[in-house]
């Protein structure tokens, strides 16, 4: 599944010529599968400052499968995933406990490894002190993240006070190939009702799920991987889209809508077919989306206006609609927002793009307490550079250095996009809201 | 089973109509088919799911497709435990098969169906001349290679040239265009009236699948997203430069007024609808459309009866009207099949003419008009084309939507003519 650059880095005659000519050498990353154990080895956790997660972190790891190592020796077993508590530190010298645990550590860390910080989030600091000690962590993690080798990733997750019980689903994400292409990130929790005892395998399960731009790309992928973990999946695309949407919607046991999202009673149409077929609905991931790249001093109306009315309009009429139809976005409900690293950093060329997908980043975190207030999530994913058709036909350089331009050196796939999107899909990720998750192998662009 | 229950319409599928040759030149009647079964499939999300039997048929139809159907439901997402039969009543193939279904569904026989028809003029099969045909028997069951090389010799380079389908009535001879060109001259049917009806049915089309009616009726295929043969932008003017096409067999002096804009051109494609009981629709969290009432074949003595071929429905509605207790003027819609401009407006003047009613319907009094306004509303075969086996199915879904639309109550009228002087009606509603 992964590019052919990869491939032939990864095979015999050429990892000697990738050595020798000191070319890019991306590894295959580690991603998930169904029924395979969480992780490959054991997880060694450490802490700075007072630490008050070890002990949450130690069951949501054993409650998982997996198995904690009391210590890394320099020649014990290696462990797969590197833990550090660094909640309670209040000031930067406390940060050198920081190295002092996680330098031996990564230095014995296998392939495809994860290294994952936690701490309180900066802006709850009563001190500038303390906020600097916190801030401090998200350098050391990106940084981190750009010294790792081997498909290995670091991301960082703030936990405010109270926030405990939102941890289990983002560390179980974050130490699993479901974050395979996620790298660099930083998250930060909100307490919430978080509901236990779902199917580790088929977290989705009996839930409904729509998916909009499903015919094709990563649209299809997220269906597959909802319908994977459970899900009943309503792909939505436009009606000329119809032959492929089909296709999609019979291959994973769902059903196909065709509908223009960007049509005057698109919502109300979507609204009523929800409640129509299935009562109401669980999880609504807004992917579809179009590019109408021209350098802004040349653009006209119409480039902009489409790319508006699709990117952004469209999500935000009918993310309206479903919460002013009684009870059709169900109790728990999830809404995913697909944004971009262009939406971040920007990019010549698609002020109109760039524009329509920053702004869904400000959509989710405006919405975020509002639907907090309904016990129900809204986030954003922002993918990096994903090998898709539309990739695919990018002349040759373009496409080689956008795909080695991050930590990973490589494109990442739609289903890294579409893991991450059923991960907040999921009841237990009810502590992530308001976020923006990028899917990028920790890009350059925008970071 | 002790009674009956009215069939559900839930919904239906059709890939758009494309003219002959063209874009589904290279698909076969079973890849159509195949395609718009899995259509419904995903529409309705019956994947790997067994419904009670799958109805369909083709008019035109290889020797290799005798089990058309159940080939198709066995290469669907359909549970491959379906099963399945082909009919075959020429134009009225897809109205039929609906009926078949729903009368099953009536009798608690099965739950739930689909009912379909499909149709290429592209992928048509060619017979060899019967000459050709009697050699080449004599030669497979020849025992020794002498027998063989004799039965070759016969062989004449005359024989070579394939027997294609023609469009035309084997007792008469005639065109079916040629047909209606007689009729539509015995009922005194104008060009322009023809060109009017055909520019309606366009424009009514274009404007449906403007507003989206037909998002869930039509999934794509093979690049196609709609109808090849609709025209938008037709006009008045631009039909009335086209020359006649049919009037071969008029009497002398006689005006031919059908062109190929106002006769429906050859075409490609097929169309399904799932019909159930309402308790079936329930259990799946399906809607249901509209009901079929009721139904009724009529066949007409063409050949030597003195009536026009395509008059059969003429007949058919008096009869069901009559034992629904209905008048012509109690529908909300009606779905008068365009074969061609023509045969729609010498059914209407028929069911006004006094003389007519009484004397061939046995009427008392004439069924009377319809509101035009009512008329095949979102565009009929004129504006899509006309695969022969497939019409049936789109009109049946596209009439239960606008019923469904309209609101509860709503009563709509379907009347198609078929080939060989037959016609299926039936009467469906909200
Ligand atoms: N491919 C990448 O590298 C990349 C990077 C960043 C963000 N994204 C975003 O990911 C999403 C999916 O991208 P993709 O690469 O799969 O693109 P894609 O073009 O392959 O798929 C997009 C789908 O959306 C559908 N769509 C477009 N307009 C629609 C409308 N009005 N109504 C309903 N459906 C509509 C299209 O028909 C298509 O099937 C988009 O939002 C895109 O901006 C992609």
């Amino acid at each position: 599944m992964a590019d052919w650059y990869t491939n032939f880095a990864n095979s015999g005659f050429g990892t000697t010529v990738t050595k020798q000519l000191g070319l890019p050498r991306p590894a295959v990353l580690r991603r998930y599968e169904p029924g395979r154990p969480l992780l490959p080895g054991p997880v060694v956790i450490g802490s700075a400052g007072s630490g008050r997660l070890r002990e949450t972190l130690t069951r949501v790891v054993t409650d998982a499968g997996g198995t904690v190592l009391p210590a890394v020796e320099p020649d014990g077993e290696k462990p797969a995933a590197v833990l550090l508590d660094a909640t309670g530190v209040t000031g930067p010298g406390q940060l050198v406990a920081a190295h002092d645990f996680l330098a031996p550590a990564i230095k014995r860390l296998r392939a495809s490894g994860r290294v994952l910080v936690l701490a309180d989030p900066p802006a709850d600091a009563d001190s500038p002190a303390t906020a600097a000690a916190r801030q401090a962590l998200d350098g050391l993690v990106r940084s981190i993240g750009k010294e790792l080798l081997n498909g290995s990733t670091a991301n960082l997750v703030f936990v405010p006070e109270g926030a405990e019980s939102s941890l289990a689903s983002p560390v179980r994400f974050f130490l699993s190939g479901r974050s395979a292409y996620v790298d660099g990130q930083v998250v930060t929790l909100s307490a919430a009702d978080v509901p236990t005892g779902e199917d580790a395998d088929r977290p989705l399960a009996g839930r409904v799920a729509v998916v909009t731009g499903a015919a094709r790309g990563i649209g299809a992928a997220i269906a597959r991987v909802m319908a994977r973990d459970g899900a009943h999946v309503v792909a939505v695309d436009i009606p000329a889209a119809g032959q492929s949407l089909a296709e999609v919607a019979n291959e994973v046991g769902g059903t196909a809508l065709q509908l223009d999202i960007t049509a005057a009673d698109a919502p109300a149409r979507l609204v009523e077919h929800l409640r129509e077929r299935h009562g109401g609905v669980d999880v609504v991931v807004h992917n579809a989306g179009i590019t109408r790249d021209k350098l802004l001093v040349n653009m006209d109306a119409a480039r902009w206006n489409s790319v508006m009315a699709v990117n952004l309009q469209a999500q935000l009429d009918i993310t309206e609609a479903l919460l002013a139809a009684e009870g059709v976005l169900r109790d728990g409900a999830r809404v995913v927002c697909v944004s971009s690293q262009s939406g971040i950093a920007g990019n010549r060329g698609q002020t109109n793009y760039a524009a329509s997908k920053a702004g869904i980043i400000g959509m989710v975190r405006a919405w975020a307490p509002a639907f907090a207030a309904r016990r129900a999530t809204i986030n954003a994913v922002a993918p990096g550079f994903i090998v898709t058709e539309m990739t695919a036909n990018m002349p040759f350089g373009t496409r080689e250095v956008g795909s080695r331009i991050n930590s990973l050196q490589q494109g990442g796939l739609p289903v890294d996009v579409a893991e991450t999107i059923a991960w907040l899909a999921q009841p237990g990720s009810a502590g992530v809201n308001g976020q923006t998750v990028r899917v990028c192998g920790q890009s350059m662009l925008g970071a | 089973m002790a009674t009956t229950r009215k069939a559900a319409i839930v919904g239906g599928n059709r890939i758009p109509f494309a003219r002959s040759n063209s874009a589904y030149a290279q698909a076969s009647n079973q890849d159509m088919l195949t395609a718009t079964l899995d259509g419904l499939v995903a529409r309705f999300g019956l994947q790997g799911q067994q419904v009670g039997e799958v109805v369909a048929g083709a008019v035109l139809k290889h020797a290799r497709d005798f089990n058309l159907t159940r080939e198709s439901v066995l290469g669907s997402a359909l549970d491959p435990r379906t099963p399945a039969y082909d009919v075959q009543q020429a134009c009225g193939t897809g109205l039929e098969a609906a009926v078949l279904v729903a009368n099953k569904i009536a009798l608690g026989q099965i739950d739930s169906g689909i009912a379909g028809g499909v149709d290429t003029t592209s992928d048509a099969p060619l017979a060899v001349g019967e000459d050709l045909r009697r050699i080449l028997i004599s030669l497979n069951s020849a025992k020794t290679v002498q027998d063989r090389l004799k039965a070759i010799a016969r062989i004449r380079p005359g024989m070579i040239a394939p027997e294609i389908p023609r469009n035309a009535e084997p007792r008469t001879g005639l065109a079916m265009g040629e047909h209606a060109q007689l009729t539509a001259h015995e009922w005194q049917i104008g060009r322009e009236e023809q060109d009017e009806l055909t520019v309606r049915s366009h424009q009514n089309m274009a404007a449906a699948y403007e507003r989206g009616f037909f998002d869930d009726l039509v999934t794509p295929f093979l690049g196609l997203s709609r109808d090849q043969n609709l025209r938008p932008d037709t006009s008045l003017e631009k039909l009335a430069t086209l020359k006649p096409v049919f009037g071969k067999a008029l009497p002398e002096g006689a005006e031919a007024t059908m062109t190929a804009g106002n006769s429906t051109p050859l075409t490609d494609g097929a169309s399904a609808v799932l019909l159930a009981s309402d308790e079936w629709a329930a259990e799946h969290s399906l809607p249901v459309l509209a009901h079929l009432v009721d139904a009724q074949t009529a066949a007409v003595d063409y050949v030597h009866g003195g009536e026009g071929l395509l008059m059969a429905p003429v007949y058919a509605v008096p009869t069901m009207l009559a034992r629904n207790g209905l008048t012509l003027q109690d529908f909300d819609f009606y779905e008068i099949h365009e074969a061609f401009a023509s045969t729609v407006l010498a059914t209407m003047k028929a069911w006004e003419d006094p003389a007519y009613c009484k004397e061939k319907l046995g009427l008392d009094a004439p069924l009377g008009s319809i509101d035009r306004a009512k008329l095949n509303v979102h565009g009929s075969s004129l504006a899509a084309g006309h695969p022969f086996a497939a019409t049936g199915g789109r009109i049946v879904a596209s009439l239960a939507k606008t019923l469904h639309e309209a609101g509860p109550g709503k009563r709509g009228l379907i009347s198609i003519c078929a080939a060989g002087g037959q016609g299926v009606v039936a009467i469906l509603e909200s």
